[in-house]
Formats: structure tokens, sequence, C-alpha cells
């Protein structure tokens, strides 16, 4: 149960999600998160089939910390792997090979590298899915039929309805200047729950 | 993602008509000219440094314009659209090798002190070397420096005229004939640099020998090469060339080669003492111990901190190569410490007792650096910093990292 807390989203419960608006071509998206990022909006997203180069730039994300996170355990590892090799032929094991010394820091330097090389591996996959909040197994965003096309044909941004920036008319207004094809709300946790339940007692939604 | 061309205007292609730049070739030639009468003088007291002092200036540059070489043979073999934009520069410091047969002259001159395998009394009454004797010999040395030079001078200057006549003409099969010779290109450049780098550094101590030996000194020369275009691509913007030609986006490249390429200078010169200390045979770990004995120890640590562990955080983060000042000061870092690690393959054998520096150190690289930029200035001169007509050029100018 609380391993399927962590990829499910905390998300404030409110009425509305938030506003999504489909956009027919990267050119669009591109000049629509521009717009957005300089309104001034945070917590907000895009949404596209293909990885799109130079969106974060559009929309003005920090650079990654995922590097920080390779260094750390890159080093991490080299130096684990060192120590390891030191306690083993100094400690646990102590044979003399080939008329080496115990300590023969030469001959533990490719079993560092190769450490530091996994630990930082493993370090950016690891990362990489948790600085992503992946695996997440669902996302309000599902609530959307038109979003089922953001892994065909369709790009998308979507606004939370929670940034400070957030106003329902102005918000949509915003999205449809930038040339949306289509701008809708997703419903929140509570409305989307409700509306479930309708539907199964057989109520219209 | 950018919109529109950048618009650039013709005239950053050019060196600007006075100014440093533009007299680069006359103030190398009276510095190169001076600096090598001043060496002559102090050689007059002291031949056998003299000429070890000129043997090192002359690696240096050598390395430079080898390293340069490899980049635009690489970059046709690979088909790289980024770098066209430096890629003339490189030409143009890879077609100053021809003049380095003339600075080769000295070592000729100085064989005696340099080689001890050139005299024949000592061969003679020397197991290895009278077997070692049909490879090391006088004869055979002049002519396989010739052979090199004679590829290298070829090479270098079928690369720059071929990509010059395209200027000229715009015609794209140019670059199809360069992307042809670029292959059996690299074959002959490894094989002579790997023969040369025998010839001329490792039979310094001709009882030792390491296979990887010319990998050691490529992978310097390469370093050497990209710390060079660094320097040589943000002076020239300092001078107003260049200057909406080459981004920050090219530096990070170049910055990126420049780290790669350190990170493999010490993962070589790693796996060559790595070798020779774990089999421990009396004949391949002289070597190492005579760098390790007095001042020299200090040397051999400083090349390993200096030439790795420094550069390997300093130039690691995006936000060092994104910045040319200081990736300037990473380039010139590494160009110090390349001229360190071939002082430190030369001099022990010169010097077996401890580091001991001397003026004709710093006059001999004058006068080899000296001439070695006279011929680069007259060819920054002669026409286009960059390849106006290569048809990737567009490409090289809007070039973006993600």
């Amino acid at each position: 149960m609380a391993l399927v807390d962590l990829m499910v989203p905390k998300l404030p419960d409110t009425e509305v999600y938030g506003a999504l608006a489909r956009f027919p071509t990267t050119r669009a998206l591109y000049r629509a998160c521009e717009r957005v990022r300089d309104a001034g909006y945070t917590r907000w997203d895009a949404h596209t089939p293909f990885p799109v180069h130079g969106l974060e730039k559009a929309m003005g994300l920090p650079s990654s910390k995922l590097g920080w996170v390779v260094l750390v355990t890159g080093l991490g590892g080299a130096g684990l792997g060192f120590l390891l090799q030191t306690w083993v032929h100094t400690e646990a094991y102590p044979l003399v090979i080939s008329g080496k010394p115990l300590f023969a820091w030469p001959a533990f330097v490719p079993v560092t590298f190769e450490l530091g090389v996994l630990g930082a591996a493993l370090g950016a996959v690891i990362g990489m899915l948790a600085l992503n909040k992946l695996p997440m197994y669902y996302h309000p965003l599902f609530r959307s039929k038109a979003f089922e096309r953001v892994t065909d044909d369709a790009f998308f941004i979507s606004i939370e309805a929670w940034d400070p920036k957030f106003d329902l008319e102005q918000t949509v207004a915003l999205l449809r200047s930038c040339g949306a094809d289509e701008v809708e709300l997703i419903p929140g946790e509570a409305a989307a729950v409700a509306s479930a339940s309708d539907q199964a007692q057989g109520r219209p939604a | 993602m950018t919109d529109h061309a950048r618009a650039v205007s013709e005239r950053q292609f050019y060196l600007p008509s006075s100014g440093f730049w533009a007299n680069l070739r006359l103030i190398g030639l009276a510095v190169g000219v001076i600096a090598a009468a001043v060496s002559g003088l102090l050689a007059a007291g002291n031949a056998r440094q003299f000429y070890y002092s000129w043997l090192v200036a002359f690696l240096f540059f050598l390395s430079v314009g080898l390293g340069s070489l490899f980049f635009v043979l690489i970059h046709h073999a690979t088909k790289a659209g980024w770098g066209v934009v430096v890629r003339r520069l490189a030409e143009y410091t890879a077609a100053c090798l021809p003049v380095l047969l003339l600075l080769f002259v000295p070592i000729y001159l100085g064989r005696a002190e340099l080689y001890h395998w050139t005299d024949a009394q000592a061969v003679a009454h020397d197991h290895v070397l009278s077997n070692k004797a049909a490879y090391l010999n006088v004869g055979a040395f002049v002519v396989r420096a010739l052979v090199y030079f004679a590829l290298w001078s070829f090479l270098a200057l079928l690369f720059l005229r071929l990509s010059r006549r395209q200027d000229a003409t715009a015609d794209e099969g140019l670059s199809r004939q360069m992307i042809r010779w670029s292959g059996p290109a690299i074959l002959i450049f490894a094989l002579t640099l790997t023969f040369a780098s025998f010839d001329w550094i490792m039979s310094l101590e001709p009882h030792w020998y390491s296979t990887m030996f010319g990998v050691y000194f490529f992978a310097g020369s390469v370093v050497a090469c990209f710390a060079f275009l660094c320097l040589l691509t943000v002076t020239l913007q300092q001078a107003g060339c260049l200057r909406d030609v080459l981004t920050l986006e090219h530096f990070h490249d170049l910055g990126k080669l420049l780290f790669a390429f350190t990170v493999f200078w010490a993962y070589i010169a790693f796996s060559q003492f790595f070798l020779i200390w774990y089999a421990n045979l009396p004949e391949e770990t002289a070597f190492f111990f005579q760098r390790t004995e007095g001042s020299w120890l200090a040397a051999t640590r400083l090349l390993v901190v200096g030439h790795f562990v420094v550069p390997f955080f300093f130039l690691m983060p995006r936000s060092i190569k994104r910045r040319r000042p200081l990736l300037l000061l990473g380039a010139s870092w590494m160009l110090l410490m390349h001229w360190l690690d071939l002082y430190w393959l030369v001099m022990p054998n010169l010097h077996p007792e401890g580091v001991r520096l001397s003026l004709l150190d710093l006059t001999c690289f004058l006068a080899v650096g000296g001439l070695f930029l006279a011929v680069l200035g007259a060819l920054l001169r002669s026409g286009a910093l960059v390849p106006i007509k290569d048809p990737r050029l567009v490409e090289s100018l809007e070039f973006e990292n993600f």
C-alpha cells in the first residue's frame, strides 16, 4: 500500500485539477510555452509524443540537478570500491600476490574505476526516475480523452490550478490566445470521485 | 530550435587588416629569430642542454600540429556538422607541420648528444642495442623522419587545399572527396605518429620500450590541439573575428573534447604505468624509477594532479565550458601541463639527478613557437577563417547542445 502511494502524485484536493490545451505543431507549442513562461506561471508542464529540442529553454526550466546526483554516486561508488579492496587485501584476506605489498593501490584502480562508473550509471538512472517522479501509475490528466493523443500526434500544455497565477478565465484565455486547438478543464480529485460514483450508480455525470 | 538563420557579417570571416593578428607573422618571425639567436649563444656553453630543450619545444608544437591534423581527419571521417566553424583553424594549424621539418634540423645535428644509440662503439658492446640496430640507426632515422614529414605535409596541405578550393567553387563534391580521403589518412596518421614518438622520444632511452607509447603521445597531442584551439578561438574573438560565428555552443563542445581527451590521456598514462608496475621487469621499470627519484617525484606528482585530477573536476561542469574566460584558463593550464608532460618524458635523460630548469628551455620554446606561429599568422591572413562555402556551415552556425 505504501509503495502504491508513492507512485500516485499527491495533489491538493480542488474542484479543478487544471487547464489542458492542445496544440497542432511543435512550433505552436514552443511559442505557447514561451508565452506561458513569460506570464509567470510556475506549476505547469508541456507534454509531447517525442522530445522537442529546446523546449526546456522555451519553458524556462532550470538545468537539471541530475549531474550532482551522478557526481555523488559516482565518487561514492569509486570510494566504496577502493575501501572494499583495501579492507579485503589488508584485513580480511591478507595474501601476498605477485610479490606486491598488501596495500597495492595501483592494482585497486581498475575496480575502483569500474565501481565509479557503476555508481554513476545507477545514480543517473535511479536519479532520473526519482527526479521525474517515475514510475507514476496514475495522473489526473488521464481523465482527459483528448490527452490520449499525447503519445500520437498532439502537443499539450497543462497548467495546474494551484499555480499562484492560475485564474479560470484568464488562464484559459491565455492558452486560447496562444493558438490552442482546444482547451479543457480537468476535474480535480473530489469532482472526479463524485462523477465516477455517479456513473457507477447509473446517474448522468 | 532557432527560427531564423543568424545574420553574420562577412567581415568576421577574415582577420582584421591591422593589429596583433594581422602582424602575427612578423611578430612570430621576430620573436623566433631573436630567441633562436639567443638560444644559439647560450648553446655555445651548453650544447647538450640546448638540444634537449629544443627537442621539448619541437615536440610541443609538433603535437599541436599533429593533434590539429587529427581533428581535421576525424571531423571528415565522422561527417561532423557542429565543428565546421572551427575546422579551418585546425586546418591552418596542421598546415604549419611542414615548417617543423626545418626545425627538426637541430635535432638531427644533435643526434649524438640526444640519442645514445648513435654511438657505434657503445652499440657494438651492447647486446640489446646491437639487436635493435636494424631499426635504430642514423640512416633509417633520417629516412623515417623525412617520410613522416612528407606524409604529414601531404595530408595537411591536401585537406587545406581541398577545403579552400571549396571556398572558391562551392563544390559539394569536394566535401565528399575529403571524407573519402579521411579514412586512409587516419591510418597513415596513426602509424606515422606512433613511430615518430618511438624515434624521437622513446629512443632517448633505447633500452626501454612501451608498446603503448604511441597512444600516450597521441593522447597528449589531442589534448594540446583542443587546448590550442580554445586559446586561438577565444583570442581571435577578442580581436573581433568570428564574434557571431562561434557561439557558446561551440566553446562548450571544444571544452567537452578537451575534457574527454584529458581523461583519455590519464587512462593511457595509468595503463602504461600499471602494466609496467605489475610485470615488474627491470628493463621496463627503469623508466618510472628514473622519474620518481629526487625532484622528479614532485614533477610526476604534479603531472598526475595537474594533468588529470585538477582539470577533471575543473572542466567537468557545463558552466565552466560555457564561460570563455574560464575555458581559456583551463585550456592555458592544459597547454602548460602538456609542456610539463613532454619535459617529463625527455629531460630525465639529461638531468637524472632532478629537475633542472634552464633558460634554454624558455628561449628554445620561444624560437620554435615564434616560427610556428609566424607560419600560422601568414596562413590565417591568407584566406577565410571558416570554410565559407561548406555545405554544413549553416548547420554548424545554428548548432546547439541539448
